[in-house]
This record gives structure tokens, sequence and C-alpha cells, in this order.
């Protein structure tokens, strides 16, 4: 008695009962669907993450004002009191720091800005002329402001595509005036469109205005709590990094055991915590739906039960003409093993499927995963051996004489 | 219907045995011998002594009818008979080959190999065509697919249902699905087909039909045949009988008028063959 032919027989009773076995399968179809769809729309925000953090510049730098916090990555600055960050030491690092090529201090107000009867609320930058190189903006229209704007502290403006929008239907804002906190701005350049970035956030809802401006006409300070600085290369980030880091500490006379009053913290390190957060997401969406899948196993085995109580005249008769019990239990095993093995071929068609057609309807990015196609097949398969096995059991252990008496 | 049963299935090396007294000829080797059997079982406390001491040798060519009230040690003698279960005490030779104390996987391949079985409720799988059922006992004897569907269709001609091969049993009358019952019996070739109540489902002249089925493999091939039923007109289409009695054998005796199943049919008014399909 080969296993080729308990397979035929398996397949051949499973042929029986085409629409049971349809439905039995259906759990583990949409368990496995389920799982690669969710995997797949985790590890595809994962992967946008990734690609706008290189987009950013893998050679972007954040220098901020204060220590860091312990256990975390914080992605924001915040006004934590400190003052330990001078317009000094960021000249400094870029005049002294060989490996660095671009700074731009930033100071960031949200302000009103108004244009005749229109008005729109935004967040102000102040930031040097070198920020676009920096964060590759690209200018629309008109120009950036020019070093000789930062040094007089001039009221000039840069505006993002949104703020235009809402500002200026239609006209060219350049030359024209924006009035902030009853100031008037000069409007010399718009910004090229950058769309939203992976959190969803409006990238284009921003202006730019010289950091000394900002400082002296919008908050009156001189603090400065976040820098943006560009090493001369990806692979200069961490020389960069480092040397800044020294160069701070010297300036700030820090002693051997005294912690650093600043942070520098480079795009790897924020694109690690945000890769953290979306594999948390992933596994959490996988094993929602990896619950589905269990139940789906469950629905088999419920299934094979009921299959093994209402065939048992059937398994009586089998055994009567000359099947050894065992081959009665493979075929049952073999039975609850196709059908898991076959909803997992069809679920993962139709998880594929549900991948490509998710950034289409929802326009969520994802990523179609080799690993979570793999485990979906063993799972289902592992589904159908460990629920198929009770079932099968209880049928190889039927008395013939009492199966074929079982009304 | 006649016509189909009148054809004769030539199979090589079959014996015929025309004269009946030639079954009593000693040189007939001997394929069931039942050597002092007990059965008992346990219920609970109270042990049942279903079967006291039977001794019974049914040699080969034979067409013997086992009968008995209910109770009477008839089914376990059979259960013993068709290897589905083993004797407490005794010995049971089969086709030369003592089964009495086999394991449950010894005896599975017996009858598999030996052993051909027709039941009371025909026990067909249901939504399977008629040629699949017959190839049913062919898979489990590890047959090739192709002499599988040979002696599939030889099988389902013999009992005369040629042209029925995909018919589902549910497509097929009472004594048309104990026909494909039997043709599985008769497929892995055994040296003994066990009848458990055949015509107990049927009406007297699908009852006929089938008997008549039976004296012919028994006649033309010499297919030995053990036939348990209740029904004493059925038990005289048979050329042995042996009756049960409280677990022993009570009467063994040869039948001395058989009657002849083809014969009656040809007596019978014929019947539309259309009539009994669905």
């Amino acid at each position: 008695m080969n296993l080729l032919s308990i397979i035929r027989i398996a397949y051949r009773a499973l042929a029986r009962n085409k629409m049971r076995a349809a439905l039995t399968m259906l759990g583990v179809i949409i368990g496995v669907a389920a799982v690669i769809a969710m995997v797949s729309i985790g590890q595809g925000a994962s992967a946008s993450v990734q690609a706008q953090i290189s987009n950013m510049g893998t050679n972007l730098l954040f220098v901020s004002a204060g220590a860091q916090n312990v256990g975390g990555v914080r992605s924001g600055t915040g006004d934590n009191g400190t003052n330990t960050l001078t317009e000094d030491d960021l000249q400094a690092i870029q005049r002294e720091v060989p490996s660095v090529s671009m700074m731009s201090p930033m100071v960031n107000s949200r302000s009103q800005l108004v244009v005749g009867n229109q008005n729109w609320n935004t967040s102000i930058q102040g930031v040097s002329e070198q920020l676009p190189g920096i964060r590759k903006w690209t200018i629309d229209s008109g120009e950036f402001f020019t070093e000789a704007d930062v040094r007089s502290g001039a009221r000039v403006i840069v505006l993002g595509q949104t703020v235009v929008d809402n500002l200026f239907s239609g006209m060219d804002p350049v030359g024209q005036s924006v009035r902030v906190m009853n100031l008037p701005f000069r409007v010399v350049g718009v910004l090229g469109r950058k769309g939203q970035d992976p959190q969803g956030r409006d990238q284009d809802d921003i202006a730019f205005a010289p950091y000394s401006t900002v400082q002296k006409k919008l908050l009156g300070t001189t603090r400065i709590q976040v820098a943006y600085v560009s090493a001369v290369s990806a692979d200069a980030t961490y020389t960069a990094q480092v040397q800044i880091s020294d160069l701070l500490r010297q300036r700030h006379k820090l002693s051997g055991n005294q912690p650093d009053d600043f942070t520098v913290r480079n795009m790897s390190d924020i694109a690690e915590a945000a890769n953290e957060t979306n594999s948390i997401m992933t596994w959490l969406l996988g094993s929602i739906a990896g619950v589905s899948l269990l139940v789906g196993g469950i629905g088999i085995m419920n299934i094979m039960l009921v299959s093994v109580t209402e065939r048992t005249r059937e398994i009586g008769v089998r055994l009567a003409i000359g099947a050894r019990s065992s081959a009665v239990k493979k075929q049952f095993l073999i039975e609850s093993i196709v059908l898991s093995l076959t909803g997992g071929t069809i679920g993962i068609l139709l998880g594929i499927a549900a991948s490509l057609a998710i950034p289409m309807m929802l326009g969520w990015p994802t990523l179609v995963s080799t690993t979570a196609i793999i485990g979906s097949v063993v799972f289902s398969a592992a589904v159908g051996i460990f629920f198929g096995y009770y079932p099968a059991r209880k049928a190889a252990a039927l008395d013939p004489i009492e199966a074929l008496r079982y009304e | 219907m006649a016509a189909l049963l009148e054809r004769q299935i030539p199979t090589p090396g079959a014996q015929i045995w025309h004269d009946q007294n030639l079954i009593e000829q000693p040189e007939a080797p001997a394929v069931i011998e039942l050597d002092h059997i007990h059965k008992t079982y346990t219920m609970g406390d109270v042990e049942v002594h279903a079967l006291r001491g039977v001794s019974l040798t049914i040699r080969q060519g034979e067409f013997v009818a086992i009968m008995g009230a209910s109770g009477s040690g008839k089914s376990t003698t059979m259960n013993i008979i068709g290897c589905l279960d083993r004797p407490t005490r005794g010995t049971y030779v089969l086709d030369g080959q003592d089964v009495s104390q086999l394991s449950k996987d010894e005896r599975a391949d017996i009858r598999s190999q030996k052993i051909g079985f027709v039941f009371q409720g025909f026990n067909l799988l249901s939504r399977t065509s008629a040629l699949e059922n017959v190839e049913l006992p062919m898979l489990y004897a590890g047959i090739d697919s192709q002499e599988r569907q040979k002696r599939s269709k030889e099988a389902l001609a013999a009992v005369g249902l040629v042209g029925r091969e995909q018919n589902h049993p549910n497509q097929l009358s009472g004594g048309q699905q104990q026909r494909v019952a039997i043709a599985r019996s008769l497929v892995n070739r055994p040296a003994l087909i066990l009848a458990d109540e055949p015509t107990g489902n049927l009406d007297s002249r699908t009852s006929i039909e089938v008997m008549e089925i039976f004296q012919r493999l028994n006649r033309e091939q010499g297919i030995t045949l053990v036939l348990v039923t209740h029904e004493p007109d059925i038990a005289e289409y048979a050329s042995r009988v042996v009756v049960f009695k409280d677990g022993r054998i009570k009467k063994d005796y040869q039948v001395e008028h058989q009657r002849d199943a083809s014969e009656e049919l040809k007596n019978l008014p014929p019947v539309e063959e259309d009539e009994e399909e669905e």
C-alpha cells in the first residue's frame, strides 16, 4: 500500500464532497490571505519609511541642545530649557570639522500668515541659506534667500506649495508681501512640491525665513535648539558625528566623565527607530491575522471529526475490504493536509492579489514578503497535520464490525 | 436482462462444477476449516458465549448458506470466517493458512487478498461511480491503474452492468447496487465470497436476480460462496445449509432440490428494464 494510492483515495474522498471541502478550506484561505496582506502592509510601510529617510539624505545629521533622553531616540527637539547650543558653536562646526559640508540652524515658529483677506497658519522655520542643499528642497519659482539676507535679518520668506495654494489661489506669489505677526515679509521664492512624509504629514505646509529674522522678529530669542548638518558623504556621517561631539565637548569644556549637554544624531538612528515601530506594527497585524489562521485550522478539525462520524460505515467498508487501519489513518490525515494546503495556496494567491490591490484602492504602500508566504505554507501544512491527526486516529481506531453496523 | 445474464465470462483455470456430487469428492481442497471455535464476549460483568465449539469445513466450489435465529452465533461465525474477528479458542485455517491468531494488520491483508464481502446494505461509496466503487479493493491491494480498470470492467460485465460504469449509486436500483457490490467483492479474485444477508433489502424478484448471479459465479467460476440468511427460501439456492442454534451447529445438510434462479427468472413475467431507474 503505497502513499500515492492513499493520496489518490484521499483526493477521491474529498472530491465526493466538494462543497464541504470548499467551506472547510475557507477558514484557511482567509487566514493565509490575511497574514500575507497584513505583513505586506507592514513591510510596505517600512520600506516607504526607508525610502523617505534615504531621500532626506543619508548624510544628514541633527545637532540639538540638551542631552539625549535615555532609552529612546526623540525625533522632536522640544524646548527643554537648555541653552547650550550657540550660533558660535554651529559656525565652529562648519568651520573646523572637515567632514561637514553644510550647516543650517533651525528655529521654529508657528504663526499666522496673512495676505489680503486670506490667512493660513503654518510652521515658519528659521534656517540658513544652505538649507535647500541639506534637506534637498527644490525651488519652483523665484529663489531661496541669500547669506546676506541671513546676516542682515531681512524680512524675506520662501513658501511651500500648500501655503501658496491657500494664500495665493493661482497667483504668482514671488514679489508679493505676506504679513506675519503684523510684520510684512517679502516672498522671494516658492518651494518645489514634496508631498506627504511617511507619517502622512504634509511636508509642503511650511515656510522658510532667515533664522536671524525668525529669532529676532518672531520669537524674540537668540536660542537655537537644533541644527541640520550635512556630512560630505554618507560614509562620512559617523566620522562627522564623532568630530562634532569632540568639538562641542571641547568648546563646552566638558571633562572626561561629564555627560554631553548636546545631542548629535544621524538619520540611521532615526531610521532604526522608525523601523522598530514598523516591525512592531507588522508583528501585531500578522499575529492578529495568524489567529484567524488558527481558527481556520480548528474549523478543519471540526469538519474532519464530523466527517469521521458521518463516514463511519464507509470506514467500516474500507477496513472490511482490506484497508489496514494505518491506511485509513493516512487517508484522513492526507485529506486534512490537502484541505489546509489547498486552502493555503488559494490564500497565498488571494493575499498577493490583495497586496497588489491595496496600494491602488487605499494608497498604502505594500511589499509582498517571501517570508510571510513561506511561513503561511508551513503553517497551513502544520495546521493540517496537527488538527487532522486526532480525527484520523479516531477513524483508524474504529472496529470494522461495529463500523459496518453503525446507523 | 436475460440476454445480459446469459453472457459467458470465460475465466482461465476456472473449474466448472456441473455435477453437485463432485463437491463431495475429497480432492476438492478445503477453503475454510473451523476447528472447535469458541468465542466469548465480555459485556460488563457478564460473559456471553457466542460460539461454543464450532467445527466446520467448507471446500472449494461449495455454495453454503448459514442460517439461524438472531443470537444463534451465525453473525459471530461470519465475522470470524471473514477475518473481521478472532476466535477466543480453536483454530481457523483459511485457504491453507492458519489465521486464528493474526494481528489486525495481517487480518486486513488476508481480507484484501482472500475474501470478498457483500453486505445487506450494499455499502457502496456514495457520489462515486460504479467503476470506482469496484476499483476500491484493488487500491488497497496496490494493483496498478491499468489492471484496475480492466478488472473492474470485467467484474461489472460479469454481473450484467455493462454501460453502467459511470453511474453513481443513487442512479442505480437496489438490485443494481447489490450487483456493483458483488462486482467489488470479485475483483481481488478472492478464495471466498462472504455475503451477509445480501437479499435483506431487496424485493423478491431482485433477490432472485442476485441469487442467479451468485449461482452463476459459483457454477461457472467455481467461486466458494458463504451466504448468511434467515430466509429459508433464499437458502434453497445454496447447495448446502448449515443451521446454527445457541452457539453450535444444529444442522448441516446438502440441499436436495437446489433452486435454479435462472430457470425461475425465465418463468417470471418480464419487467421493463428502465422501470427501476430514477
